[in-house]
């Protein structure tokens, strides 16, 4: 089995997710060091296309997340409907079908708050578009952790209230555009 | 069951070990196997319930105070379901694999993790829809005692009867959802002639042993809270649980795929989490 990963991004969006994260990760370079794990809202009882819509967009590799699988860099994994995506702190996913959150399942803040505790400062969170208050809490917890934190521009969000609600919990997160954070994650990881 | 690969470096972490320990030795629940990432989240919870600053304080409670455990119990084990739920998972019983059961004059069927009965009714529902009813002995093995005892009474809120209803409904069901309850004060109690061939135990799949010989074996998102170690052992035991050719299903994320005992399944129903018992294993 291969060492787990240095560091990892989580993403989070909600109304508006498909342009936004359209933005970014078709941009995320073939070798990009770090596994991406992303939870969007999606009703429970669909299956996601979201996967397959990315996996013919992007250079790395994208799937959604399977329970104990270990995560690899360069490879972005959605979290399933209908289940909570989580990190171990031995840098596998796991799922859980726990109670929704912001009555979210999957939810940005569990991702967070588990991928925070897995990475500590090696993770890098950012939460979209989007019209809940979910990934408020799991953004402190990344930055409470020491990682870095993004949240795109509230202005420039199809749904403003996900990244205005991310950055009064975590004022100390950089708001940025789609572009800006699509550049910064390139630079990620250093030369691994 | 071991989390070695916790890395000791937090202090967080090592009382969170010592806590796990401690319910282990004193309580004999062992969820030192489970997956680390919700224990830990569902007991950050749990501490912040019970006014603890630290996971320390909160084994000094669990330990001293004869009440806090059985409340900390409930926040240990995730008690989420639905009667149907995943209606194509009963659709697939329904369709597929009912036909091979019919082939033996008795039937044991053992839902693992029943938590508070839901998917023992659907499948008692469906087995009298089926005309297999008569012949099955159903085991609901969980190890929350308090769900157990919700499970023995069948009462569910009433809100999440029309939930029930629909589910019902695309499983395929062949009878109206409301043959088998009656609705009283904001509550529906389930016909309890469906559970006159249940029994309801207490029984842990860390630490207990196999108890009869099954034809199905029902467990569902009950394995997704588990490290590979615990999720191996969970699995050998519905293995030697099943006759040959007896079934196993899943939760709708689960597989065997990373599983020590894959090569002793074959996929019955892949996309319904079905799995059959080889015949040669």
């Amino acid at each position: 089995m291969t060492a787990p990963p240095a560091g990892a991004v989580v993403i989070g969006a909600s109304a508006g997710a498909f342009d936004a994260l359209s933005a970014i990760l078709p941009r995320l370079p073939h070798k990009f060091p770090w596994p991406v794990l992303v939870v969007v809202h999606i009703p429970p009882d669909k299956k996601s296309l979201m996967a397959e819509l990315f996996a013919a967009r992007c250079q790395v590799a994208v799937k959604e997340a399977e329970d104990k699988e270990p995560l690899c860099g360069g490879t972005v994994y959605f979290a399933p409907p209908d289940y909570h995506l989580l990190v171990e702190p031995d840098g596998r996913a796991s799922l859980s079908s726990e109670e929704p959150v912001h009555f979210s399942r999957p939810s940005i803040d569990v991702l967070f708050e588990s991928a925070a505790d897995a990475f500590g400062p090696a993770l890098v969170g950012v939460v979209l578009t989007g019209a809940n208050a979910d990934g408020a809490h799991g953004l402190r917890a990344v930055h409470d952790g020491g990682g870095t934190t993004f949240v795109q521009r509230p202005d420039t969000a199809q749904a403003t209230m996900m990244p205005q609600e991310a950055l009064a919990a975590c004022p100390a997160a950089r708001a940025m555009t789609l572009q800006e954070i699509a550049a910064y994650l390139n630079t990620v990881g250093g030369d691994a | 069951m071991t989390d070695d690969h916790i890395p000791p470096t937090k202090v967080d972490d090592v009382e969170l070990r010592l806590l796990l320990d401690a319910i282990a030795q004193v309580y004999h629940y062992d969820f030192r196997g489970y997956s680390m990432a919700s224990v830990k989240r569902r007991l950050s919870h749990a501490k912040e319930r019970f006014a603890c600053r630290s996971y320390s304080q909160l084994q000094d409670r669990v330990l001293h105070e004869p009440d806090v455990f059985p409340a900390l119990l409930a926040f240990l084990t995730v008690q989420v379901s639905e009667l149907f739920r995943d209606p194509a998972y009963f659709r697939a019983i329904r369709e597929k694999v009912v036909p091979h059961l019919r082939t033996y004059p008795s039937l044991k069927v053992w839902v693992a993790g029943c938590s508070a009965g839901e998917e023992v009714y659907s499948l008692a529902i469906l087995f009298r829809e089926e005309g297999l009813e008569d012949r099955t002995l159903f085991y609901g093995t969980d190890i929350n005692t308090e769900a157990l005892r919700k499970a023995e009474a069948g009462v569910y809120e009433l809100e999440r009867i029309p939930l029930f209803t629909e589910n019902h409904r695309r499983a395929g069901g062949k009878s109206s959802l409301s043959d088998y309850y009656t609705a009283a004060y904001g509550a529906a109690r389930f016909d309890p002639s469906l559970r006159k061939r249940t029994v309801f135990s207490d029984h842990s799949l860390v630490s207990d042993q196999v108890f009869g010989e099954m034809q199905l074996v029902s467990c569902r998102n009950v394995l997704i809270y588990f490290d590979r170690n615990l999720q191996d052992r969970a699995v050998g035991l519905f293995k030697d649980a099943l006759v040959r050719k007896g079934f196993l299903g899943l939760g709708s994320k689960e597989s065997l795929r990373f599983n020590k005992h894959s090569e002793d399944f074959s996929e019955f129903a892949r996309d319904e989490k079905l799995y059959q018992k080889r015949g040669d294993s």
